[in-house]
């Protein structure tokens, strides 16, 4: 294999599992060690900085970085059940214990006003997380930014879909209203119907923000009869939230497997569901639902049924009784592709009270006029530049759930980072491809002999359980918070499970003698030197097997042996061991930073003074 | 400025060997040797050894003297018996607990200050009378506890850290061990782990004195130019006798070598010592020819590793003294003092 190239960032970015999975690249270990030392307003501010929302993003983000963490390879065949770090609920811990001074440190983090940009009006359609992400990052540069929001209030799907016992109302408030704050012009209770008097009104970019508002409809036999017993998942939980709908029917039949389903069966537990069950088309572990929600819709006796696809509605006398359900199996046609074919069993009649519809959600843009210049693919999505979220008619971009389709938060607030950063370019004059470079720096963590600036300890700890409101509780009163959050003693044992990432092994072949140190007192036999070879060749004869090709092998150049120094960074601890056992400090620990930067940062990062530069 | 407990946290892959433990099971305490000793990989090669070997821990005694090396047996087999002993008296020590308990497995740990100064005596006569032990030297030419004076193994000629020359000639303990009688003799380096751990493994399953000198680079006061036992000198002038691979009995041989460059020594419990590259003109059951090897080498600047010489039929010091087939320490009254009709019958055959 070719020398690894350290150099190249999203090497290092690499490793930092967590922090690449994050589709805005929040610097996980970092603020975990924050949280750490109790220093809960720099751990929310970071994460501010990247993914605006921390309260909100701490109770119900989609977490890809959970998956990701290096923590759950670790623990594999360690004990009971390998875990991540709960890394969504210490971002949590961050927002719960913050203090009031944060507001104001937020304004001392913004970058310089840009001379000129007070001249540009901005429009955002949808007051939802991309919009506002835009916000944050234009306002501070100058530019006058407008949401047009068709409720009263912002936060858009977050506020009125997202069931209260998931997300308390004044978490919403407090992080919509930091945005707001900073000078952005909120229009509520306006529905753009048109973007051509949008354009009209002469916006010198607009945004569209809007999300993917229409809820997927099943049309099967018996749907349009008794429709005020059978609804729509988002549109429901909608009502709930604004109070049109306060009771459930007793037996709740609830179609879909996502994170909506989940939010509806456990939204009808609280009003009046006693027994709720989730229909289920495909099997358990292939529904779109997070892991988590499941459990917590268990948890709280909600039923979860698969392999059952709906057939048809039942009325007697004009009321809804029941629903048929046909019993489905996978098939995998020859290129692996799953099919979904009934299994030939009898149809099994289920009885019910109310259905809520929870099958997906579409995007539909009725108000984009197609004679505007912008160009829609064959599903009716609008064309858009990935990188930098820019349509086809130059000054109007997108983000969100309005971009791609239904996602989720982080993605649209990374959405809006980068359509934040193309609207500054287009403004400014500039090609809106280029990209503001990101921040990196690596640095030695070494303090003196065995001693390291971060915690190398490696905690033996099994995941924390978050503590529950009590269920008498939370199912009699639809505004209880279900999760309590971490007490800080809790989140200080949980933070100390993180691996620290982010601290990279950085190898320098000149200075070592081959001792053989490393490779004895590594816990998890990452270190091998052995002779070069191609890539499968060496994963299969190191120390212990490399076999998880999705992480890397860093490959020194030759030694002085003319072998290769190869390190598995599968499941390296990061304990550091590597480099205490090192005698001539031919391993260091190095802090490896990565911060992406946002619309009209790069060139503030850019003029500070050089840090200490890296050896190869 | 003590190093961090190694995590118990383990590779996912790590396997058990046929008696239930996995390689960490046979870690002991962290090391508190200087960060890069040689020592600290001769304890890994012993770890890997005897987890291939699938030993049960509870069968080994490590029994050392004093010095760096003799302090490594902490930092493996935690779950063995073992033996600090007084400056170069682990043989006797070792000896002593041998004609106790014959059925273990013993291993003398020491260095150079240790066997080839102090303990000199010990070592002659331990080799010598045939003791059934792995006996090791971990020989770095220095005496590292107390700031590296010369040991008595340092070359003539090799600098000290400070610049210092050696003008005494020195011991060479593979050169005594042969003389002396040991039935296995090799030397290896802490800095090779392909060639040590199958001597290793070959000389614990040996029976009788098995003899290994490993070259161990004291990387605090041994390991600059000008010194013969540095990591650089020891493999510039490392001169590989030949590649031993070691077969359990249980194993199955399925790689055939055209005839003539392997040889085969099968020993007393069915193990094979496959040697690979060996010279033609070496053999490693000639005591004499092993002698002139490695002073043939010694007088072409070169360390000649690998296996010297082994005798897979040499009696051991209870053959010698003829003694019962079980341990001593399992004797009862009955068996040694068996009543006064025996006595009379052996009176009676002295008549």
């Amino acid at each position: 294999m070719q020398p690894t190239d350290i150099r190249n960032p999203q090497y290092f970015h690499k490793v930092v599992d967590c922090q690449w999975a994050c589709p805005a690249h929040t610097r996980v270990p970092e603020y975990i060690r924050l949280i750490a030392g109790g220093r809960y307003d720099d751990a929310y501010l970071l994460n501010w900085d990247s993914n605006v929302f921390p309260g909100i993003l701490g109770r119900t983000c989609d977490r890809p970085c959970e998956p990701a963490c290096r923590r759950g390879r670790v623990e594999e065949s360690n004990g009971d059940k390998p875990e991540p770090v709960a890394i969504c609920r210490l971002k949590r811990v961050a927002a719960d214990h913050r203090g009031d001074g944060v507001e104001a440190r937020m304004r001392e983090r913004l970058p310089a006003p840009v001379s000129g940009a007070e001249r540009f009006r901005v429009a955002c359609i949808g007051g939802g997380p991309a919009s506002l992400t835009v916000a944050r990052d234009l306002v501070p540069l100058g530019y006058w930014i407008t949401i047009f929001e068709a409720d009263a209030k912002g936060g858009g799907f977050m506020r009125t879909q997202v069931p209260r016992f998931r997300l308390p109302e004044h978490v919403i408030d407090e992080e919509v209203g930091y945005i707001l704050g900073l000078g952005v012009e909120l229009v509520g209770n306006r529905r753009i119907d048109s973007l051509r008097e949008l354009l009209d009104e002469n916006f010198d970019a607009i945004f569209v923000g809007c999300g993917a508002p229409r809820g997927r409809d099943l049309h099967i036999p018996g749907r349009d009869e008794d429709t005020d017993r059978i609804h729509v998942g988002i549109e429901w939980l909608a009502s709930v939230y604004f109070g049109h709908v306060s009771k459930v029917g007793k037996r709740v039949l609830v179609l879909g497997g996502g994170n909506t389903a989940m939010d509806c069966c456990r939204s009808a537990r609280r009003l009046g569901g006693e027994d709720v069950k989730v229909m289920v088309r495909s099997g358990y572990e292939e529904m779109k639902a997070s892991p988590w929600e499941k459990e917590d819709a268990e948890h709280e006796g909600v039923e979860i049924l698969n392999w059952l696809n709906p057939k048809s509605f039942v009325h007697e006398d004009g009321k809804l009784t029941g629903m048929w359900f046909t019993p489905m199996r996978a098939e995998h046609d020859a290129n692996g592709k799953r099919k979904l074919l009934p299994t030939g069993e009898p149809d099994r009649l289920f009885e019910c009270d109310e259905v809520l519809i929870a099958v997906g959600q579409e995007n539909a843009f009725p108000w984009i006029e197609r004679d505007l210049g912008m160009e829609f693919d064959e599903w009716g999505m609008p064309k858009l530049d990935k990188l930098t979220m820019q349509s086809t008619l130059p000054r109007v971009f997108f983000g969100g759930d309005a971009a791609f389709g239904p996602k989720n938060i982080i993605w649209a607030v990374e959405h809006g980072h980068q359509a934040a950063a193309s609207i500054h370019n287009f403004l400014q004059g500039e090609d809106v491809r280029n990209r503001p470079p990101p921040l990196t720096n690596l640095v030695s963590q070494k303090m003196g002999i065995h001693e390291w600036s971060y915690d190398n300890d490696i905690s033996p700890d099994e995941r924390f359980v978050v503590p529950w409101a009590p269920k008498e509780k939370t199912l009699t009163n639809i505004h209880q918070e279900v999760e309590l959050g971490f007490d800080i003693q809790t989140a200080w044992k949980e933070a100390q499970r993180c691996l620290n990432c982010d601290v990279q092994t950085v190898f320098s072949k000149d200075v070592c003698i081959e001792c053989d140190a490393c490779v004895d007192v590594c816990p998890m036999d990452c270190i091998t030197f052995t002779t070069n070879d191609e890539e499968a060749g060496l994963r299969a004869r190191l120390t212990a097997p490399a076999n998880n090709k999705e992480q890397d092998l860093y490959v020194s150049d030759p030694v002085k042996t003319g072998r290769v120094m190869v390190k598995d960074e599968d499941v390296c601890l990061h304990c550091g061991l590597c480099a205490e056992r090192c005698p001539t400090g031919a391993w260091d620990m190095r802090r490896f930073l990565f911060a992406e930067s946002y619309a009209g940062r790069g060139e503030d990062y850019s003029a500070r003074p050089a840090r200490k530069q890296v050896a190869a | 400025m003590t190093y961090l407990p190694k995590p118990k946290l383990h590779h996912p892959s790590l396997q058990k060997n046929a008696v239930g433990f996995t390689r960490r099971d046979y870690e002991g305490a962290i090391s508190t040797l200087c960060a890069g000793c040689g020592h600290d990989s001769i304890s890994a090669a012993i770890i890997q050894a005897c987890w291939e070997l699938d030993v049960e821990p509870h069968r080994v005694a490590k029994i050392s003297g004093i010095g760096c090396s003799s302090k490594t047996p902490t930092y493996f087999l935690s779950a063995s018996h073992g033996f600090n002993a007084v400056h170069g008296r682990m043989p006797s020590v070792l000896t002593g607990a041998n004609l106790a308990n014959r059925e273990l497995l013993y291993l003398g740990i020491s260095g150079d200050g240790d066997s080839a100064s102090i303990g000199i005596g010990q070592f002659v006569h331990a080799i010598r009378r045939g003791v059934d032990m792995l006996y090791i030297v971990e020989n770095n030419g220095v005496y590292g506890l107390t700031k590296g004076q010369f040991s008595a193994t340092a070359d003539q000629g090799s600098k000290s850290k400070k610049g210092a020359t050696n003008t005494d000639a020195p011991v060479d303990m593979v050169g005594m061990a042969l003389q002396l009688g040991a039935s296995f003799v090799a030397r290896s380096f802490s800095g090779d782990k392909t060639q040590l751990v199958p001597i290793l493994k070959a000389a614990m399953t040996h029976k009788g004195a098995s003899f290994v000198d490993v070259l161990s680079p004291c990387v605090a006061f041994n390991n600059h130019p000008g010194s013969t036992k540095s990591y650089d000198y020891v493999r510039e002038h490392n001169h590989a006798l030949c590649r031993m691979d070691f077969i359990s009995p249980r194993a199955e041989i399925t790689v055939d070598y055209p005839p003539g460059e392997v040889r085969e020594v099968r020993q007393h419990d069915g193990s094979v010592l496959r040697l690979r590259k060996l010279p033609e003109s070496h053999d490693t059951g000639d005591r004499v020819a092993a002698m002139n090897y490695l002073h043939a080498c010694q007088a072409r600047g070169e360390i000649v590793t690998g296996l010297l010489y082994v005798d897979p039929e040499a009696p051991d010091l209870h053959e010698h003294l003829q003694t019962v087939e079980v341990p001593f320490n399992t004797l009862g009254e009955r068996e040694l003092c068996p009543g006064s009709a025996v006595l009379a019958e052996i009176n009676a055959a002295l008549s």
